[in-house]
């Protein structure tokens, strides 16, 4: 194990202005030597450490400027721009006008600064992420977590801990999204809702239920908990507030926090939506998928993901009731599914031993892996590590999604199998639920290590929370909303070209509408019988001859502009004269 | 190894005055459904703007008799002039919505009032022949209301403008005259045409220029200096009144009969740049915003309509329970407000964008309000978001007679597409709508 600098500290500063004198800056001052990386950027131009003699020059003389040794803007590397480049290009041809030439320059430019700008802004990112490095012929994943903890400070050697409670297992756990609050439910209905880094319980008690699944509402006040019956929802202090009672014998729960949407999986197949916010169900269908235990959430686009005995993968929205995707991704049931913060990825694990690596975009698989045990639980970190719930050995990978690994980054045994973990998040800490209680095991690389304040703050006081609660409720994400590509609504509808070739197909098969006419009843024996079916078929005939008209019409401009769209003509030769000509417009019957 | 480790940094406040740190961190992949909620933004921006939507502000009560013409201090954004059907003009001051002077100053209608580029007297013509000025200042006690100056013309005035910058003004009536301040006869009259000129209004960029209305349903450009008109255009219907453009030298505007406004460029009268189409009875008054951008209109529908400059649809619609036929409208210097008089006896202020908020804003709001609007913009062509936007509630008898001319246009415009398909190609032309309402152009 290589222990490597930590903190934000001197050398990190040093490190940083290192780099930017690579970048072909002149400096002429001892920079490498500075303690505080902030003011040192001005500096006077003459060396003023000499005597009090200059100084009292420089205050005599009014122009002695200060000179900034990296004049202009902080330079920014092209691939991080790219990374905060949110838009396409679009291509510049076909604009017509110079009006709207104009206005598109003026957009390429005012995208290309939006992202220079929020890409420069990551100079003043604090924290760093970094991983174990091993040394020749060390394996990370030999070092046991009694190690890290005496290697690392204090207060982070405290987020080694494990909680014994081996009355009421086994435990499900889930951590708030901003990772301050733990809250964990045993199956014979022991709950506790935990501030976990400052240990302080925020509330214990029994609900006297098989619990299935725990889940915290948008908030650390406010958490939903699946027991046997019934889903009922509590708040921090333990009090009753609701009994969900649509919501019956549920297994598995996920909450999507942009919506406020509450996805439940039940024991008889039924997967529902609930907003907790008006407290209404929004959506719910029959999977006809038996019992369903396996589920978890992409949190790129909020689509619900459900493993099934089958060994499929059923992807769902609350606005569809059929399955949007359905992959087969195993041979044998599936314990353990995970999608990645990015959305790209899933990974699924069967009972057959396996750990499989799919590609979100293509939902086509990209590794697999034989692992010592079928996984029951598998998360996704912030940062991409995988961990595995392997019995009662948990396993985490490391960029196993980007690259074939051949062994884990870091491997820890519990005293009992486990039934659920969950990478925490903002922290290097990953939470394990077990047989005999709960253990938060030390992943350093495992969490995002700088957060936006505005979006999840785990040091929010009380007034930035309820702010923040009010913000978040009027930008919640209408349920409609939920497809596969979450950016859908800020693109052009364009028709797909598969329909507009089905439109052209059809014009092919069309038939004439059927004539409705009815004569005007004559009198003086004007309205026979015979001389109004002939009156109608006149009508009729009229009607068809008007409609083959129009569609040998249509078919013409169509096959005129497949014509014009297919590649140029080929040069004729003399040869040509004997080729069939091409038909244009074929009859109708 | 590095392990995340926040409480050691600067997060904790050092002092009891330190403020909570909020570190951003700007990546993308923290920040998920960016467009889903930016679109619910721009959504809930929208209805707000049409929850806060009161444009009326207050109304100013005094007159006797229907409020006919009105005039906005050119320098005092507080004051403003209205002049009666019975012959009384008042001086307002709008903050505090009070009448601060009242003058008898006609027998019959205050046909026009006009003032002095220093701001020192404004002038009033009146259905009694005579053109009156008055001082800006109100008399001291003890003091008669008198006017100036009183010229007694041979035929009725029907109108009045000053020049913008020197000591001339114009009235009009059955001609144009062309008066020096400090003379009782005019300088100079044009005539052209037979019928009474209803209106007038000097060019504010080009001051020696202006425009006329007349009841022969000519639109007439002058210049001072020459000795005849310099062009005119013969519309369908009359022109009630004209409004140039403060920032476009070239461009005016006149509200027709026809229900219609017409932005005409004065270089091209042969067809109007422009129709503004929406309101569902005949026009009555036009007056352009400060920035040019925006132009509102008054009209017998008992609505007030604002229309962008370069656009043929309104934006916006005001009316109330009460407001009867608007016979006048003005924008205000500030660009903040618009004042309507109207029949039945009231001048009323309404805000020109209806959900603004009124009185100093910080800077923050400043700032989510700009971010609503860019919000808007973009996603302005989502349904959702476009009706509720567009959606305005007006008196059903409005409602249905818009409708009615809809189906009329539409009518017409399906009766010239069947007449033109079923005529020899080439016979019936297409005229475009533009073209359609112009009768002629003489020079």
């Amino acid at each position: 194990m290589k222990p490597t600098k930590r903190y934000f500290g001197a050398d990190a500063v040093a490190a940083k202005t290192d780099a930017r004198q690579d970048d072909g800056r002149k400096d002429k001052s001892g920079m490498n030597e500075s303690k505080s990386g902030t003011e040192d950027r001005l500096m006077l131009l003459p060396d003023d450490s000499d005597s009090k003699q200059t100084s009292k020059k420089r205050s005599k003389v009014p122009n002695m400027r200060k000179i900034d040794p990296y004049p202009g803007e902080a330079p920014v590397s092209e691939d991080t721009v790219k990374k905060y480049t949110k838009t396409k290009k679009v291509k510049s041809a076909g604009i017509k006008g110079k009006y709207h030439e104009h206005r598109y320059k003026q957009q390429v430019q005012a995208t290309r600064l939006a992202a220079t700008q929020a890409a420069r802004a990551e100079l003043l990112l604090r924290e760093d992420t970094g991983y174990f490095e091993a040394d020749e012929g060390e394996d990370t994943s030999k070092i046991s977590q009694y190690d890290i903890a005496d290697a690392v400070d204090i207060t982070s050697a405290e987020k080694f801990f494990e909680l014994h409670l081996d009355k009421f297992g086994p435990y499900r756990i889930n951590y708030t999204r901003n990772g301050r609050h733990l809250l964990v439910g045993g199956r014979k209905g022991h709950l506790a809702a935990i501030d976990w880094q400052t240990k302080h319980l925020m509330c214990e008690f029994n609900a006297t239920e098989v619990i299935e699944d725990v889940k915290w509402l948008h908030t650390e006040n406010m958490f939903a908990v699946a027991q046997k019956k019934w889903t009922y929802v509590y708040d921090n202090q333990g009090l009753e507030l609701h009994c969900l009672k649509l919501l019956d014998s549920v297994l598995r729960m996920e909450y999507l926090p942009y919506h406020f949407l509450l996805a439940t999986s039940s024991a008889k197949g039924y997967l529902s939506w609930l907003d907790i916010s008006v407290g209404k169900q929004v959506s719910g269908c029959v999977t006809h998928m038996g019992r369903l235990d396996v589920m978890c959430q992409n949190p790129h686009n909020a689509i619900i993901h459900l493993g099934a005995t089958g060994g499929s993968v059923t992807l769902w929205s609350p606005s569809v009731k059929e399955p949007l995707i359905k992959m087969l991704c195993h041979r044998s049931a599936i314990r353990g599914l995970a999608v990645d913060t990015t959305g790209n990825y899933m990974a699924t694990a069967g009972v057959d031993r396996s750990l499989r690596v799919f590609d979100l975009r293509t939902y086509k698989p990209l590794y697999k892996y034989k692992i010592s045990a079928g996984a029951t639980c598998l998360n996704f970190s912030q940062t991409g590590l995988l961990a595995a719930g392997l019995g009662n050995v948990v396993e985490v990978y490391k960029d196993c999604h980007k690259s074939q690994v051949t062994a884990p980054y870091m491997s820890h045994r519990l005293t009992s199998p486990m039934t659920n973990l969950q990478f925490c998040p903002y922290e290097d800490v990953v939470g394990v639920g077990h047989g005999q209680g709960f253990a938060s095991l030390i992943i350093p690389g495992a969490g995002e290590a700088n957060f936006d304040a505005l979006d999840v703050n785990p040091y929010q006081t009380k007034k930035q929370r309820q702010e923040w609660e009010v913000k978040a409720l009027l930008d919640k994400i209408q349920p409609e909303l939920i497809t596969l590509n979450p950016h859908e609504i800020g693109q052009i509808d364009q028709p797909a070209m598969q329909s507009k070739l089905d439109a052209r197909s059809k014009l092919l098969l069309i038939k004439s509408p059927k004539s409705d006419f009815e004569p005007k009843h004559k009198k003086k024996g004007k309205s026979k019988t015979g001389r109004v079916e002939s009156r109608k078929k006149g009508r009729r005939f009229e009607e068809k001859r008007e409609f083959i008209k129009d569609t040998v019409k249509l078919r013409k401009t169509a096959a005129v502009e497949e014509s014009q769209s297919s590649e140029p003509a080929q040069p004729k030769t003399t040869l040509d004269r004997f080729k069939s000509a091409p038909q244009t417009g074929s009859r109708v019957t | 190894m590095v392990l995340i480790n926040y409480t050691r940094r600067l997060l904790s406040l050092r002092t009891k005055r330190d403020v909570h740190k909020v570190p951003r961190n700007f990546d993308p992949s923290l920040h998920p459904f960016e467009i889903p909620r930016e679109y619910t933004r721009a959504l809930n921006a929208t209805k707000l703007e049409r929850v806060f939507a009161k444009p009326f502000i207050g109304s100013l009560e005094g007159h006797q008799d229907g409020v006919h013409c009105m005039l906005k201090h050119p320098k005092s954004l507080s004051t403003i002039l209205s002049g009666a059907c019975n012959g009384e003009v008042k001086v307002w001051n709008l903050p505090s919505k009070q009448c601060q002077r009242s003058i008898s100053a006609h027998s019959g209608f205050v046909r026009g009032l006009c003032m002095q580029p220093d701001c020192q007297s404004f002038f009033s013509v009146g259905d009694d022949k005579t053109i009156k000025q008055w001082k800006m200042e109100s008399p001291a006690y003890g003091e008669l209301e008198e006017p100036v100056m009183t010229i007694l013309g041979k035929t009725m005035f029907l109108g009045i403008d000053h020049h913008w910058k020197e000591p001339f003004y114009a009235t009009c009536g059955d001609r144009v005259d062309i008066w020096d301040e400090t003379r009782t006869e005019p300088m100079r009259s044009f005539t052209w045409g037979l019928d009474s000129i209803t209106s007038l209004k000097f060019n504010h960029v080009e001051t020696n220029v202006l425009a006329s209305t007349a009841n022969d349903r000519n639109i007439v450009l002058y210049d001072m200096r020459g000795a005849t008109p310099l062009r005119k255009v013969i519309l369908e219907m009359r022109s009630n009144a004209i409004a140039w453009n403060p920032m476009e030298a070239f461009i005016f505007t006149v509200a027709n009969e026809d229900y219609n406004l017409y932005t005409f460029d004065m270089r091209n009268l042969s067809s109007p740049t422009n129709i503004h189409m929406d309101h569902v009875s005949a026009v009555l008054d036009v007056d352009y915003s400060p920035t040019g951008k925006e132009i509102v209109s008054g009209s017998y529908d008992k609505t007030i309509r604002i229309f962008p400059a370069n656009k043929g649809r309104s934006r916006e619609v005001y009316h109330t329970k009460r407001m009867q036929r608007v016979t006048c409208v003005r924008w205000t210097m500030d660009n903040k407000y618009i004042l309507s008089g109207s029949d039945e006896m009231n001048i009323r202020i309404w805000k020109s964008a209806a959900s603004e908020k009124l009185g100093v804003t910080t800077g923050r709001e400043q700032m989510s309000k700009q971010y609503n609007e860019k919000l808007k913009a973009t996603f302005a062509h989502h349904p959702q978001i476009r009706r509720v936007a567009r959606h305005r509630h007006v008196p059903k008898s409005l409602y249905s007679a818009s409708r009615e001319i809809r189906i009329i246009r539409e009518s017409k415009k399906r009766k010239e597409k069947n007449a033109r398909a079923h005529s020899k190609p080439g016979t019936m032309e297409i005229v475009p709508e533009r073209q359609k309402h112009v009768v002629g152009e003489h020079e």
